[in-house]
């Protein structure tokens, strides 16, 4: 069972892998029986499959999956959205009323306009048409306030954590509603722009060491220090002085 | 949608028929289409050819005319080849400026007969630096049904090999024609020799069935001396060494093949 | 700053005006990810040339027309700077960019998984700022890495490079003088782990044992620039990964959402 990359090892496209009673996975292709990268990654290999880690890919819209996307159209009957990916997605008004749409009463652009941010999900998607969304369900709907950052579709995993420990305790160290889209787009509500700041920087912290062991704990003392710095500020200050 | 699951079929098809050695018009691999040529046949034209390779129809018209030479060869003539694919070659002609076919078409003929020096451009000199000859060659596309490079190229050749330069001298700076013609002045004769590859196999002068079923082209061109003078390789597949070495001597018998039925001895 | 063309370009030694052996290429820098707006980027110089590649996609196509039902559409522009040459070159494409552009689309394209995408494009700018012989080579090089660079998937990287001869001497890597000389230039594109010739083209005279040599020496250069191209990749993640030991692939299988 002939496999020439280590664990971990940097590979890139056209890297031979593996040969014959390996499974191809992500990120790897098969030709007369060898095993090749196809895109600059870590490979990684388990008993069975061999797979590539990709360093830097882009979004390809799933069914299921959750996005933030960005309005670039309003039509006679829905909205064109941009969720970056290489397709632009659509919005149909009748997934976004729960009634019948009147054309004549009905004021798309009231809903969403131009330019506006919305959490969506994708309903349908395949090689022949470009994905459909849908705002109908508990959580979706145009974003009004917060911040929206972009971060490499590849780091989500490690933004939510195993079994979402890391995005939860962001949330709980900043107090914030944080909605992560697959599609790399992170919408970020805070009780002020301060607690949206430190949010921010715990998720831009990820993005940069994503690689690292024990990155949980370094950002939860990250978060804690920058927030302790600030009280300890405010405590110095509101100390009435000694006369 | 539905020329690409016909081109799916008939491909399929097609490289059975090539596995067992056959081609869809009971050609062998190695074999060109029928090849008829007839010069001359433009008057106002200085030169001229028709070629027909099996459907395909080229039309080639030489035109010379007096200008500058360049600055870097002030004591050659100029050479330049233009190719068109009327409209009315094929549905897929489209009226306007050259795209990048016709520019790939003009190029590759224009190298074969560039690089073997067919022409005697030091010979096409009037005034050293300041006049020279041009000769347009321009290639017209009649009806387009595969291999337009290997047709347009013999076209050319014959076209040059029939192309008549007035007679003239120089007085007082000003070129006066005098009666009688003479020939160009020619020393090589370039013939190229295309191929087509399907799944792996390598056939010559490809029709347009083939050609659109093909993964990648290639094409040779070869002086009259067995020698290599131009090549291009087209189309989105590949090739390995071995292909190349193999389609270069099947070429090399070609070329002369062709060549003999423009240059009699 | 025009430059002398010398007596002879190889001495009685087999020594080229640039100090050269026949079978030496020009330094080579390579540098990926250089462009902060495309999607991937690469730079490269080889000898006096310096030639930037850029990709953007895949993205949504326009015109719609020129959407492909079953594949993405690469469409690759090979240009040059009007001050990359000696004597200034009009902007207007010229016919030989023309051809270029389509050599070089058709060199790349075998190495893009294209079916993964269909009704897209993928774009590709390639911009020769200095222009010193072999641009179209290098050009390929450099934009075969702006291709990985953008995480486009591919079979291979494509490595290319030109071979030839002069002054009877079958060299590798000619440079503008050299190309311009009497003799032969063939470029030739080349996906290694494949073994497969992407682009080939000759200009010049040369019997058939002579191109069998030459091509040979083409892919053997070929070989070469590959190995550049993988070294400039990882370089460019190296400093990333050298950070940590943590399994990200276990944070990735483990998470569940």
């Amino acid at each position: 069972m002939p496999i020439f990359c280590e664990k971990r090892q940097l590979v890139t496209p056209g890297d031979l892998l593996a040969e014959n009673d390996y499974m191809n996975g992500e990120n790897t292709y098969r030709e007369n029986g060898k095993i090749y990268a196809t895109r600059v990654g870590l490979c990684d290999h388990d008993q069975k499959r061999i797979h590539v880690v990709a360093l830097k890919s882009f979004y390809i819209p799933m069914v299921g999956d959750t996005v933030i996307g960005k309005v670039l159209e309003v039509t006679l009957g829905g909205w064109v959205v941009d969720v970056r990916a290489p397709y632009v997605a659509m919005l149909r008004a009748s997934d976004a009323l729960e009634r019948p749409v009147r054309p004549q009463r009905d004021d798309l652009p009231a809903l969403f306009d131009v330019g506006d941010m919305m959490i969506a999900k994708i309903v349908a998607y395949d090689r022949t048409r470009d994905p459909l969304l849908t705002v109908l369900e508990r959580g979706l709907g145009k974003v009004t306030r917060g911040q929206i950052i972009e971060i490499t579709p590849t780091k989500i995993p490690r933004v939510i954590g195993k079994k979402g420990s890391m995005i939860t305790m962001i949330k709980n160290e900043t107090g914030c509603q944080v909605v992560i889209g697959q599609n790399g787009r992170v919408v970020i509500i805070g009780k002020t722009p301060e607690d949206e700041r430190l949010a921010i920087m715990a998720i831009r912290m990820i993005e940069q060491e994503a690689h690292t062991s024990g990155l949980t704990d370094r950002v939860t003392e990250m978060l804690r220090k920058e927030k302790g710095e600030k009280s300890s500020k405010e405590v110095v200050e509101n100390v009435p002085k000694e006369t | 949608m539905a020329s690409i699951m016909a081109a799916k079929v008939r491909a399929k098809r097609v490289a059975q028929l090539i596995a067992g050695g056959k081609r869809l018009d009971g050609r062998e691999l190695n074999s060109y289409r029928e090849v008829q040529i007839e010069s001359g046949l433009i008057e106002r034209a200085e030169g001229s050819a028709r070629v027909r390779l099996g459907k395909t129809e080229v039309l080639v018209g030489v035109k010379i005319e007096i200008g500058e030479p360049f600055l870097d060869t002030p004591n050659e003539g100029v050479l330049t080849v233009n190719a068109e694919l009327v409209p009315l070659a094929s549905p897929t002609f489209e009226a306007g400026p050259p795209d990048e076919n016709s520019i790939e078409l003009a190029r590759v003929v224009d190298r074969g007969i560039r690089e073997s020096k067919a022409i005697a451009t030091d010979d096409l000199v009037i005034e050293p630096g300041k006049k020279v000859f041009v000769v347009f060659i321009d290639v017209y596309v009649l009806n387009h049904d595969g291999n337009l490079i290997d047709a347009s190229a013999l076209a050319a050749l014959a076209a040059l090999m029939n192309t008549k330069m007035f007679n003239y001298e120089v007085k007082e700076g000003e070129v006066k024609i005098k009666p009688g013609y003479k020939p160009l002045p020619m020393r090589n004769y370039p013939v190229a020799v295309t191929f087509a590859k399907i799944n792996d196999q390598l056939i010559v002068d490809p029709w347009l069935e083939e050609e659109q079923v093909m993964d990648a082209r290639l094409t040779m061109a070869f002086e009259k001396d067995g020698k290599i003078c131009a090549m291009q390789k087209g189309g989105y597949g590949t090739f390995t060494t071995q292909q190349i070495l193999e389609a270069s001597k099947i070429a090399q018998q070609k070329a002369a093949e062709l060549r003999a039925l423009v240059v009699k001895e | 700053m025009s430059q002398k063309k010398p007596e002879k370009l190889i001495d009685e030694k087999g020594i080229r005006y640039d100090g050269r052996k026949l079978n030496e290429m020009r330094p080579v820098k390579i540098e990926v990810g250089v462009l902060g707006n495309a999607d991937g980027s690469a730079y490269i110089e080889q000898g006096k040339n310096r030639i930037l590649a850029a990709v953007y996609g895949p993205r949504e196509i326009h015109p719609k027309h020129q959407a492909l039902p079953d594949r993405a559409a690469l469409r690759c522009r090979y240009h040059m700077a009007p001050f990359s040459v000696q004597e200034r070159k009009s902007p207007a494409p010229s016919r030989r960019e023309l051809e270029l552009s389509k050599v070089m689309r058709e060199a790349l394209e075998p190495s893009i998984f294209t079916e993964y995408y269909p009704r897209t494009a993928i774009d590709l700018f390639v911009e020769v700022l200095q222009a010193d012989g072999g641009t179209r080579c290098a050009g390929i090089t450099v934009a075969s890495l702006a291709l990985a660079d953008a995480g486009i998937p591919m079979r291979d990287l494509v490595s290319a490079c030109a071979a030839g001869k002069v002054e009877g001497h079958l060299i590798v890597d000619l440079d503008d003088m050299e190309d311009k000389s009497e003799g032969a230039d063939v470029p030739v594109a080349y996906m290694p782990s494949l073994n497969a010739i992407t682009l080939l083209q000759m200009d010049g005279m040369l019997t058939n044992e002579e191109f069998e040599q030459v091509l040979n020496m083409g892919i053997e250069g070929c070989k070469q620039i590959n190995q550049l191209q993988r070294e400039a990749l990882k370089a460019k993640y190296t400093a990333v990964k050298e950070a940590g030991a943590e399994k990200e692939g276990e944070a990735e299988e483990e998470e569940m959402e």
